[in-house]
């Protein structure tokens, strides 16, 4: 298996030229996809038999400055190969669907990422603080994010 | 006395933070009919020190030191899965004698992190001595850490380029001592645990969790492999020179009840301890004179682009994900945890099991908190 294979395979399933390789920057390649999309894609690369990416590696929250991305990383235990989705939201309003109907690991991964960065993941289940106590204000990896002072009482600084 | 007077109902039981069984600051809710477990609510962040966003205002030399502090028990395999990842996205080669020392410090930090978990799961389940038989062994190894990186239990060995400092004559005897005693040690164990009648009722046919189930939760590590898939990072995508090994992989047989229970997470983490001294003894053969770091700018800057590199750790696989925009301090550095990814599925496993498994499932999961809360 390689990203050509499965980026041809994407653009002749979903043939709207949204959903693109980006190999121009270092390290690793990723694919670029629509939001729309997510949940379809997602599923066919989990149900085709010759992709069957069935493992949920990593859900990453990330803050670009002027939007937020959520990024996926699929493996396939069945051809030992792992690719990268990547989803652009925007500032204001940062919703996307959740993976939780197809991949039992995005109940806590995508917790974590509402918790850290305030994604809102569309139909999870039970989308509430994991890592941080409940009544906590604000999401602590966003790079506006300023620490509070105190927390009930308790001086932080 | 008629019995359909007697009110019923559930209760919750709270178990944690503070339970010898937890193994660290988790705490469980646990909703119980009777005896049996009708749910589990984890609830992790006890020890949470965002390390995340600590790592996005460091530079990538120091947020090596807070890597160890993540699995406390196997910092080795944390800071090495780290390198591993800048090295990656630097481009940069590392000299053969320190991979191979890296990967004997890997092995012997992964037999010290399941000799705890082997100890400290048959304290769970009421046996004290095999507790103080494997501190006694993975003290032998401490002291051997302690003399390569001068720490016991997080050691900053592990350096980007290389290794922090070699080892000498004196320490390869010692390791070869070391795995000359453990062989011994684990019969020992053996027929002091693994072929105990009462160990045997605790554990087998308890927490079974299938193959599908464990794929689908993430789990990964030994948890994975006792439920029957033969996947180990070190064989699949090999790092650090893991290629030139021999060494078998070890998956659950369902020896005492069926694949996938508590006894086979337990018995494959014992097998792995013999893989792992293998390996040690292969790698101690490879050793040969050499440079142990690649020498690199003090500021060091990583070129745009972003990585995911994962290494099978102790406990699973241990993945980062590292974001540069070309600045001396990485955009995003997000740490895959192993132990957070397999506690999720503690819950589907306890449901309809009585109260007294829900120490055997935590137990034979393995969890370390430092990992889970980052």
């Amino acid at each position: 298996m390689n990203y050509e294979l499965i980026s041809s395979k994407l653009n002749e399933k979903f043939s709207t030229n949204q959903n693109q390789l980006n190999t121009s920057t270092a390290g690793d390649p990723y694919f670029l996809i629509n939001k729309e999309q997510l949940l379809p894609i997602c599923q066919y690369l989990k149900e085709n038999e010759e992709l069957w990416f069935n493992f949920l590696k990593l859900i990453t929250a990330v803050d670009q400055g002027d939007k937020f991305s959520s990024v996926y990383h699929l493996y396939s235990y069945k051809y030992e190969f792992g690719i990268t989705l990547k989803v652009d939201l925007e500032k204001t309003n940062p919703v996307v669907d959740s993976l939780c109907g197809l991949y039992k690991a995005a109940n806590w991964l995508e917790r974590e990422c509402y918790d850290l960065m305030g994604i809102i993941y569309k139909g999870h289940p039970d989308l509430r603080r994991i890592l941080l106590p409940l009544d906590w204000q604000g999401y602590p990896l966003r790079k506006d994010y300023v620490a509070p002072t105190e927390y009930n009482g308790i001086d932080n600084t | 006395m008629q019995t359909d007077s007697l009110h019923t109902e559930e209760l919750l039981v709270n178990m944690g933070p503070q339970h010898p069984s937890t193994h660290g600051v988790l705490r469980l809710v646990v909703k119980t009919d009777g005896e049996s477990v009708q749910e589990t609510l984890p609830l992790i962040g006890f020890l949470h020190r965002s390390f995340e966003k600590i790592a996005e205002t460091l530079t990538y030399k120091q947020v090596v030191p807070y890597t160890d502090r993540l699995d406390y028990l196997s910092s080795m395999n944390n800071s090495l899965a780290y390198c591993l990842a800048i090295e990656k996205l630097a481009n940069l080669e590392v000299p053969e004698r320190a991979s191979i020392l890296r990967v004997i410090t890997a092995e012997l930090n992964r037999i010290a992190s399941h000799l705890l978990a082997f100890g400290s799961y048959a304290l769970d389940l009421g046996a004290y001595t095999p507790f103080l038989y494997s501190f006694r062994e993975r003290e032998l190894i401490l002291s051997i850490f302690e003399k390569i990186s001068g720490g016991r239990l997080l050691y900053h060995y592990n350096r980007i380029g290389g290794v922090a400092r070699d080892i000498n004559i004196d320490i390869i005897s010692e390791i070869g001592q070391f795995i000359d005693i453990m062989r011994k040690k684990l019969n020992e164990y053996n027929e002091l645990v693994t072929e105990n009648l009462i160990f045997i009722k605790r554990t087998a046919n308890i927490g079974l969790i299938s193959m599908s189930d464990a794929i689908n939760y993430g789990v990964t590590g030994p948890c994975l492999r006792a439920s029957g898939l033969k996947y180990d990072l070190r064989k699949v995508h090999p790092y650090s020179l893991y290629e030139k090994f021999n060494f078998d992989v070890p998956i659950g047989q369902g020896l005492k009840g069926q694949i996938g229970d508590c006894f086979d997470r337990y018995w494959v983490r014992l097998k792995e301890i013999e893989e792992s001294l293998k390996i040690v003894e292969q790698a101690l053969d490879l050793l040969r004179e050499g440079e142990i770091r690649t020498k690199i700018s003090a500021n060091l800057k990583l070129p745009a682009g972003e990585v995911y590199v994962p290494c099978e750790n102790p406990r699973g696989e241990l993945g980062f994900y590292i974001i540069s925009d070309g600045k001396p301090n990485a955009l995003r550095v997000k740490v895959r945890a192993p132990s957070f990814c397999n506690l999720s599925i503690l819950d589907p496993t306890c449901r309809n099991t009585l109260f007294a498994d829900v120490v055997s499932i935590v137990g034979s999961i393995d969890i370390v908190l430092g990992e889970v809360d980052r």
